[in-house]
């Protein structure tokens, strides 16, 4: 049922993956997203700025 | 010839005066001078990684739009023929994933800095509004995909929509209005807001940190 | 001493002292690693283009169901006939307590389905005797007949288990005719074509063949299939294992709860809260208690863990 013009490396064609608790739904793709965008913000929280420790030259 | 009836051409602008013209010109100097729009130093504090997901989210959208450009001039349907095509629709969307992703991290980021402090608020209603716009034409290009999902998110915005009055004029199932509203009155909009929360950013500089003990204490510099 | 307070809540970000920094350089930079970041997302996951469902498919692979909504397109009781506005004055559409917005939108795309769906794609071809003859025996009929030729054939199309062709013979009228020519054609392919082809010759609204799909069953067992039904969360669901719009999941959480996922107004309940909330995500500024949160939660603290480490490190005694 599927159109494919293009073969992608990464088949994300195939039947999707879906976790539930209780009433809620959340496809794996989706999934990852959320835990990507919060791994992202705490690494920008945590990981150090490049820059010298003295830099500020005003 | 002629130049012996001008008199004393020495400057393009007129200090005082210059009517509508020259008030415009001043205010615009006055609210936000160049070396405040490109300016070449920033406030020691900015110095951290959360303070990249703004830029991020800003390229992301140039590489939304640029797909989307190349999209619309070979028309809608190109890409379900077209490898290439198919390629650039595939980048439009993973675009769009990483804008809202950037856009999400930057808002959060913005939040806990209480960005909206010191006159910022406009900054903070722009941004809000425009990680809405996105949102929204987000939905219309999922309408003009002309597959599956499009019928499918037709038929379910529509009640969504009428049960408000909108579908009574925004018609989700009209294929033509859709491609009129994702490709050029949202991207206005959403042109329009990013540029002005652009604009509020440079004019008001990045937002002082809080200050840990007493936050309505002022900074250093200012107390006397 | 209002003007000191004022001055105090904008300082100048320069006065905290400042660095170099490259603003167009930046932007520069940016824009390659996303680009570059995008190029190969999109060269090594693709994107989803499912092909769309056609009345054609659909009468081909569900007869039962196709002839179950075309019947109730001519008899009045499928989803659309009975929506109310922007359609028909059916019922007066959804309401959020006392506010009825669609009601006062009005009805701005009049169908009236037993013309629309069934009559308007049966006239518009050329058609044998027998067709147009149970056409025009239809159309001048008493709405009382009508309903009383569709009302037996609903029942007699129940008995059969669904399926047209194991009805038995009885007082159906030009029911059975009208409803076997209409599924011909969409079998055919061209009732997809016809459904558009009813606006003009130019045009760009896929308004009926959407609705008559969504008034089956076929699109939404499918789509349903692929989790992308709106009580599964589907708004902001992708097919197979494609990211979707994650964003919408503020949005769609509310279909998932009651009373919103059994209110019969439960789109307009959803848009009368989502409006409450965007409204204090744009406005948070100004909502006490909201816009202290940040103070609550430290995060400020890691944020600018240099700067308040270097005041304290040149200022170990701040100044009242």
């Amino acid at each position: 049922m599927t159109s494919r013009v293009t073969a992608a490396p990464i088949d994300l064609d195939g039947p999707g993956h879906y976790l539930s608790w209780s009433f809620i739904q959340i496809s794996a793709a989706n999934l990852l997203m959320i835990v990507l965008i919060l791994l992202v913000f705490v690494a920008a929280l945590l990981l150090p700025f490049p820059g010298r420790g003295g830099d500020e030259d005003d | 010839m002629t130049d012996q009836l001008v008199e004393k051409p020495t400057a393009p602008v007129s200090p005082e005066g210059g009517g509508w013209t020259g008030a415009l010109r001043r205010r615009v100097e006055r609210t936000l001078p160049l070396e405040k729009l490109m300016a070449d130093r920033q406030p020691a504090y900015v110095a951290s990684w959360i303070y990249v997901f703004g830029v991020l989210t800003l390229t992301a959208l140039c590489v939304v739009i640029a797909s989307g450009i190349v999209l619309a001039v070979k028309g809608p349907s190109w890409w379900h023929v077209s490898g290439f095509g198919h390629y650039l629709n595939s980048v439009h969307l993973w675009a769009v994933e990483l804008l809202m992703t950037f856009m999400s991290i930057h808002l959060v980021g913005k939040f806990f800095m209480a960005a909206w402090r010191g006159r910022r608020a406009l900054t903070w209603i722009t941004g809000a509004v425009a990680f809405g716009a996105c949102a929204f034409t987000a939905l219309t290009g999922y309408l003009i995909q002309q597959n599956f999902e499009s019928q499918w998110i037709a038929t379910q915005a529509k009640d969504g929509l009428n049960a408000i009055g909108v579908g009574a004029y925004f018609n989700v199932m009209n294929f033509g209005q859709m491609v009129l509203w994702h490709v050029a009155l949202l991207p206005l909009a959403v042109g329009v807001v990013v540029l002005g929360h652009i604009v509020l950013v440079r004019r008001h500089g990045v937002v002082p940190p809080l200050a840990p003990r007493d936050t309505a204490r002022p900074p250093r510099t200012e107390a006397s | 001493m209002r003007l000191r307070v004022r001055t105090a809540a904008e300082p100048d970000p320069y006065s905290y002292g400042s660095r170099h920094y490259d603003l167009v350089k930046e932007f520069v930079i940016a824009l390659g690693a996303v680009t570059a970041l995008v190029l190969v997302l999109a060269a090594a996951f693709s994107s989803p283009d499912r092909k769309p469902v056609t009345i054609a498919a659909w009468a081909q692979a569900d007869p039962a169901d196709f002839a179950a909504t075309a019947l109730a397109e001519l008899d009045g009781t499928s989803a659309t006939a009975g929506y109310g506005p922007p359609y028909n004055t059916a019922s007066t559409g959804q309401r959020l307590g006392p506010i009825a917005l669609a009601e006062a939108a009005g009805v701005t795309h009049p169908i009236a389905t037993a013309q629309a769906f069934v009559l308007t794609p049966l006239e518009a071809v050329p058609q044998s005797p027998a067709v147009q003859q149970a056409v025009s025996s239809y159309v001048s009929a008493s709405a009382a007949r009508q309903a009383a030729w569709t009302g037996a054939y609903s029942d007699a199309l129940t008995a059969a288990g669904g399926d047209p062709a194991k009805v038995k013979p009885g007082g159906y009228g030009p029911v059975p005719t009208l409803l076997g020519r209409l599924a011909d054609q969409a079998r055919s392919g061209s009732l997809d074509s016809q459904l558009m082809s009813e606006q003009g010759f130019y045009n760009t609204d896929y308004t009926l063949p959407l609705l008559f799909l969504a008034d089956g069953s076929y699109l939404a067992a499918d789509a349903r299939g692929q989790h992308l039904a709106g009580d599964q969360w589907g708004m902001m669901n992708e097919v197979g294992d494609y990211p979707g719009q994650t964003w919408l999941a503020p949005y769609t959480f509310w279909y998932q709860i009651a009373p919103y996922d059994s209110s019969g107004n439960g789109d307009a309940l959803v848009w009368g809260t989502m409006g409450v909330l965007g409204a204090a995500f744009v406005l948070v500024p100004f909502i006490p208690g909201l816009r202290s949160v940040p103070r609550l939660i430290p995060v400020y603290r890691v944020i600018w863990r240099r700067h308040y480490a270097r005041r304290a490190a040149a200022l170990p005694d701040p100044p009242g």
